[in-house]
């Protein structure tokens, strides 16, 4: 057997993969494309509610925004530092972020425009990341699968918050119950999109899921998703804004609408309502923060001059 | 922006509570260990999670190399004298 | 029903802490590295933690029914008795971080010592709370000061400059008025004077490390505990405030 083949019967026996181990340069690719990809989602993630810190209506509306939107800049950072075991710097990550190489859950691209949509972002969008993530949580790559057990881990308030955001609308006045309304209209059909291009249409599934750095394909998880929501939004006296859909008794799932693809590709093409300014508020914060890591490590190796010179 | 001018990576350590060992968490970018110290504070405590914190520059850790595990850990595989399993002891010495 | 100096004098408390943890929050998503994103989100997190217990206990002395978020949402500028130091614009990293520094060690002087006294005991169990973060955010402040100040050229530079923009509001954190007087009378408030003497030590020595120096004492901004505010607080608090007032009685 060669280094390849042995890498695969490895990966086949469901073994994990460290970071000094031997890998084939694609998986490694793979890898840093998914991982860095996935940190990056969680960073700009950040912006959207953000948008919302400064206005959420109580005091522990605030709270509990702030804690979440902390907690994704914390998710960033774990996975950062996993992608980083892969021998990539953070920095050259963040500037693929911002030269537009390297991609982001284009979610983050609409517009968080009401406070209901703190609900729904929880609700469907951390929902539908549950969904892709609780399986990463048996890839292969070691730092990686560790990186998603905290994350997951941290993740499940975050969907509760938004879903008790939405029952607060829900039942509160007419003009509440309409905001929360107006946010699934607006957010249902690009959660569905989070889960990627059809599987016949994806370019990676096939390989990633032969590395088991993915698990499962994006139209499983899709109808996963659906299925799992339908009841939830029924609950909440929330109508999901697609006529086709409706219960196969036969297939035991939702059946559901098209989603509009040639708009997916738009919002990945970078012609989103807000992929423009997401990137701008990154790119601001970097080079606004340059002269303070600048300073910080100008300061730190003055301070090592310093001892080494007491210590001679 | 270059490597050089990039934080360097630090490990992190927290012990859970107090009679456990510290165990590696995860690692941060810092200028110097204090603020390494405060980040893995914010950073992998935010819930409680620890009672105490050590951080080391991840520069500092010398590892195996994967490719000497044959080497390192299989000559133990046949120590199995090594384990109390490896003892049968008649049934009427219950706890040893 | 407890005296109206009492209940002003919890609120004010709770003032300081709501609009600094708002200039706080401003921060989220938006920090120099991510590290630093997620310190900054807990100091403002801890404000509007240490916010919220102050207002449900001035609500409770004043009993007429108002929580927490009254006090937050639904007063307006010139009833917020806050120090005009906390609601200045966030400015660049160096300006937050300096004004932590001065405003923290003060808030953690004072904290201390109303944890240590027994008038209002409820307002010692919140303070004894509140100084463990606080004593945390000096530490934290105190830290970057030193590290921007003796970092490079232009970090000192900033930094000298958002001490010179922050050193006349300093001049109000110990001027006392008829609350404070009331409070200090009561044995609930420290002397102001001798936490100075305090928050001098404090401040002059890490300046000092920092490269920095003290600034010159000159003609102090003073305003805040008596309502009349900068004219940035009332953005401040139209932004914080518009979606709650728009629907005012609800449920969130």
């Amino acid at each position: 057997m060669n280094m390849n083949e042995r890498f695969e019967a490895y990966i086949a026996s469901d073994a994990k993969i460290e970071p000094k181990d031997w890998m084939p340069d694609a998986y490694r690719k793979t890898l840093i494309r998914q991982i860095s990809q996935h940190a990056h989602s969680e960073v700009v993630g950040m912006l959207p509610e953000g948008n919302w810190v400064t206005r959420a209506p109580s005091l522990l509306r605030k709270s509990i925004l702030l804690a979440k939107v902390q907690d994704e800049a914390g998710h960033g950072l774990y996975l950062y530092s996993a992608c980083e075991t892969l021998g990539v710097s953070r920095d050259d990550l963040i500037a693929d972020l911002h030269s537009g190489k390297a991609k982001y859950s284009s979610i983050f691209n609409y517009p968080a425009t009401s406070w209901a949509d703190m609900g729904t972002i929880g609700w469907l969008v951390d929902g539908a990341a549950i969904m892709n993530q609780v399986p990463l949580c048996k890839t292969s790559y070691g730092p990686y699968a560790r990186a998603m057990v905290r994350v997951c881990k941290e993740e499940s308030f975050h969907q509760r918050q938004g879903f008790q955001i939405l029952l607060a609308l829900c039942n509160g006045t007419e003009e509440q119950k309409a905001m929360a309304q107006e946010s699934i209209n607006r957010w249902w059909w690009p959660a569905l999109m989070m889960f990627g291009p059809r599987d016949e249409d994806s370019q990676h599934t096939e390989e990633s899921m032969r590395w088991r750095i993915k698990r499962f394909t994006n139209d499983e998880l899709r109808q996963k998703f659906i299925d799992m929501t339908v009841p939830q939004a029924e609950l909440l006296g929330l109508t999901i804004p697609d006529p086709d859909l409706k219960w196969n008794e036969e297939r035991g799932h939702y059946d559901f609408g098209e989603i509009n693809w040639e708009e997916f590709y738009h919002v990945i093409r970078g012609n989103g309502p807000c992929n423009k300014e997401r990137i701008a508020a990154r790119q601001q914060a970097h080079d606004e923060g340059a002269w303070v890591r600048e300073a910080a490590l100008a300061h730190s190796k003055k301070r090592a001059a310093q001892s080494s010179t007491h210590a001679a | 922006m270059n490597a050089s001018n990039a934080w360097p990576l630090w490990e992190v350590f927290v012990r859970s509570r107090q009679g456990l060992s510290h165990r590696h968490v995860g690692s941060l970018h810092a200028p110097d260990a204090e603020m390494a110290i405060q980040n893995a504070r914010d950073v992998y405590t935010r819930r409680q999670e620890g009672v105490s914190i050590w951080v080391l520059p991840a520069s500092a850790i010398t590892a195996s190399s994967p490719a000497d595990k044959d080497c390192l850990f299989e000559p133990a595989n046949d120590k199995i004298y090594r384990h109390p399993t490896f003892y049968d002891l008649p049934d009427e010495v219950k706890n040893m | 029903m407890a005296a109206q100096e009492h209940i002003r004098y919890i609120a004010r408390l709770g003032d300081d802490a709501v609009v600094l943890g708002q200039r706080l929050s401003e921060w989220c998503g938006h920090g120099p590295i991510l590290e630093e994103d997620i310190a900054l989100t807990n100091l403002s997190l801890d404000y509007i933690g240490q916010a919220r217990a102050l207002y449900t206990h001035a609500g409770a002395l004043e009993a007429q029914g108002h929580g927490e978020d009254h006090f937050a949402y639904f007063r307006d500028e010139e009833a917020f008795e806050n120090h005009l130091m906390v609601e200045l614009p966030k400015g660049d990293f160096g300006f937050t971080v300096m004004r932590q520094f001065l405003f923290a060690t003060f808030a953690y002087l004072r904290m201390e010592a109303l944890a240590g006294q027994t008038t209002d005991p409820e307002l010692a169990a919140i303070a004894a709370k509140s100084v463990k973060e606080l004593r945390y955010h000096v530490e934290h402040a105190r830290d970057w000061v030193v590290r921007l100040g003796d970092g490079t050229a232009e970090s000192r530079e900033r930094l000298h400059r958002s001490l010179e923009q922050l050193w006349p509001y300093t001049g109000e954190l110990f001027t006392p008025d008829a609350v404070d007087t009331w409070a200090e009378t009561a044995g609930m408030a420290p002397d102001l004077a001798r936490l100075k003497a305090r928050w001098d030590d404090v401040i002059t020595a890490a300046l000092t490390e920092a490269t920095l120096g003290r600034p010159e004492d000159g003609w102090m901004q003073a305003g805040g505990k008596a309502g009349r505010h900068t004219e940035h607080l009332g953005y401040l608090l139209a932004e914080m405030q518009s979606l709650a007032r728009k629907h005012p009685g609800v449920t969130w």
